[in-house]
């Protein structure tokens, strides 16, 4: 941790107006390994920084089919198998009985895949990022909004792209190490 | 602080134009909101009437505690249950509380997919309100088993007797309904507090508070990507939370539905349970509410608008609770079965009779008086209002479980049902632990939604030309 590797150019913006364009013009000229950070979700954000698909809604849906096959499951194995028991002679399957288990089960697991799938597609917990190295990054949670183009881009080249971030509405371009 | 003169700007806005009184006060700016939530928590300091407030719920909280003791040391025996009352308080306040819970995720989830903006400002602490509502409930199902260190033999896990949970009993599936309930809904209010966190983590000074706030948002930083998903994720969790929720109270109703008991065994238990609990939720909302937004001086972003809202939801599910009342009346008659009749009449005339007037006078004529707008847009008297309703709601899970069950089918059995003190205590003891964490969670987390405030802003709106895709 002695020598200080650079993460990237940051520029900062007060309005999401500004971000966005800034974004969109960041993508047309190529620019791919870059995040932008903003105090609230903005989607058009994410569109212009070329991130369109998120798997949270394929995951969700695997969990959910996989906690309804085991809630359902788990209640026929038990009843037929496991530990059957005659009820007024009643068949030993009886699903209708088994559904509002099978929902909830369903439902627990969807849930639970969603927040977990989300998490770990955002890599968090992760207590330390480089981009908290920025001395006004504080103000991302707050009421400003960050474009990051990282030193990793294939085109990232740090007299150049502070150029461009400073072409943009930017009220501040700062270089941030790692 | 300098927030007062906005406060008395939007009451006067509020007298001007009633009715129409803005979700959020004009004036605000990003700054201001993050300032004002955040101040609340990490600027102002303990006042008295906080501690005051709160050791009055944390002494009744620990008279519950007390109650338990004793009734783990002597046994269910202490309270007024017995044949055929066997069902008394406990399954009363279970069913209470579980129903106060509802409002909290009708509020964030439905409302959120129904794109409802003025949710923004309570849907936080009414789903904290839903958190610790559950938790109450929780209490009840647990030790009226008799024996509460055993009831984890509820959960299917293989054991040495080689026995099984029978899978097709309704109280097993209050278990499943309940405890799935009280996981998504926690998962749903700590998803919404990680942004939030973020903003703690980053305007607190106390360092133990950065810490702690900071571990609590996993370093969250506001990246577009993980907004993406966040949004994905949040929008999924509301999507799943609204069947959840219509289906809790529709298996706390086949509790009783699936029984073959007169007053019990009908259809339309589940969308009354349901409309019921909305009803008694949006009261415990308004409860809290109106002091939370004249202590802490949140008028500004808990408006008149909302508590003129969440009157006229009480007032919809107030008249379908209503028409459930009907309903049973018309059951009894019109089924024929003469123990039904004799139910019904036992109900209206018979020794609990007082109970169920109480109920229709609470829960059915005082809550007209919402029809007027006067009423809905006057804090006080939308404050006893709701006290009456969440009492009528009390009562009239009381007056299900008792009148039904104390006239049995052979009058050799018949018998009455008395609620001894410590069916109080645990009662008073329950309010304790709810009213106590809602002390605790006014001053230890955001709750208002800060993110969500900010999109209510208009400079947080793309201009169209840069929205337009290209």
């Amino acid at each position: 941790m002695t020598e200080s590797v650079l993460h990237g150019v940051v520029a900062e913006f007060i309005t999401p107006d500004e971000l966005v364009s800034a974004c969109k013009k960041a993508y047309a000229a190529g620019y791919r390994r870059m995040d932008a950070y903003t105090p609230f979700p903005l989607e058009e954000v994410a569109d212009a920084i070329g991130f369109e698909k998120t798997r949270v809604p394929l995951l969700t849906l695997a969990g959910g089919i996989l906690g309804g096959l085991s809630g359902f499951f788990l209640q026929y194995w038990v009843h037929t198998s496991a530990y059957p028991v005659n009820v007024g002679g009643r068949p030993l399957n009886s699903w209708p009985s088994f559904v509002i288990i099978t929902f909830e089960m369903t439902i627990l697991f969807a849930g639970i895949a969603a927040v977990v799938g989300m998490l770990t597609l955002n890599g968090l917990p992760q207590p330390y990022h480089p981009i908290f190295n920025h001395p006004r990054f504080t103000a991302a949670s707050r009421d400003r909004f960050f474009l990051c183009i990282e030193a990793a881009d294939p085109k990232f080249d740090l007299e150049q792209t502070t150029h461009f971030l400073e072409a943009t509405d930017a009220v501040d371009v700062a270089e941030v190490t790692d | 602080m300098e927030q007062a003169p906005e406060t008395k700007a939007s009451a006067t806005l509020e007298r001007l134009l009633p009715g129409q009184a803005p979700v959020l006060t004009p004036g605000h700016t990003l700054e201001t909101i993050t300032d004002k939530i955040v101040s609340i928590v990490l600027r102002r300091p303990v006042t008295l009437g906080w501690l005051g407030g709160f050791a009055f719920f944390f002494g009744l909280l620990n008279l519950m505690l007390f109650a338990m003791a004793y009734l783990f040391y002597r046994g269910v025996g202490i309270w007024g249950i017995n044949i055929p009352v066997g069902w008394g308080f406990a399954i009363v306040n279970f069913v209470w509380w579980v129903g106060i819970g509802h409002a909290g995720t009708l509020i964030s989830a439905i409302l959120l997919l129904l794109k409802q903006g003025w949710r923004n400002s309570i849907n936080r602490f009414a789903e904290a309100m839903t958190l610790f509502a559950v938790a109450c409930a929780g209490v009840f199902p647990l030790i009226h088993t008799g024996r509460p260190w055993l009831a984890y033999w509820l959960f299917p896990y293989p054991n040495t007797m080689g026995v099984w949970p029978q899978f097709r009993s309704p109280l097993l599936w209050d278990v499943f309904a309940v405890s799935t309930y009280a996981t998504i809904s926690a998962l749903f209010w700590f998803v919404g507090l990680i942004p939030d966190l973020a903003t703690f983590r980053d305007t607190a000074t106390n360092p133990v508070a950065k810490t702690i706030y900071g571990l609590l948002a996993m370093g969250w930083r506001g990246s577009a990507r993980h907004w993406k998903r966040y949004e994905s994720a949040y929008i999924l969790l509301a999507g799943l939370a609204t069947p959840l929720v219509l289906s809790v109270h529709t298996v706390v109703s086949f509790d009783f539905a699936i029984s073959i008991l007169p007053g019990w065994h009908t259809t339309v238990f589940p969308p009354y349970f349901v409309a019921g609990a909305i009803y008694s939720g949006f009261a415990m909302v308004l409860v809290l509410a109106i002091p939370i937004r004249r202590f802490y001086g949140v008028q500004d972003m808990m408006t008149l608008r909302h508590l003129d809202n969440a009157a006229k939801v009480m007032l919809g599910t107030g008249l379908i609770v209503a028409y459930g009342y009907t309903m049973e009346a018309f059951y009894a008659y019109y089924s024929g079965n003469a123990y039904e009749l004799f139910m019904f009449k036992n109900r209206l005339l018979g020794p609990m009779a007082w109970s169920y007037w109480c109920l229709i006078l609470f829960n059915i004529l005082i809550p007209q008086v919402l029809w007027i707008r006067k009423v809905r847009l006057n804090p006080a008297m939308l404050f006893v209002t709701s006290l009456v309703i969440l009492l009528g709601m009390w009562l009239e899970r009381f007056v299900i479980v008792v009148t039904s069950l104390h006239r049995d089918f052979l009058p050799s059995s018949w018998g009455m049902y008395v609620a001894t003190r410590w069916d109080y205590a645990v009662f008073a003891g329950t309010l304790g632990l709810f009213f106590s964490a809602m002390f605790l969670f006014v001053r230890l987390m955001p709750m208002i939604t800060i993110f969500e405030m900010r999109l209510l802003l208009p400079q947080a709106k793309l201009s169209e030309e840069v929205a337009a895709h290209d």
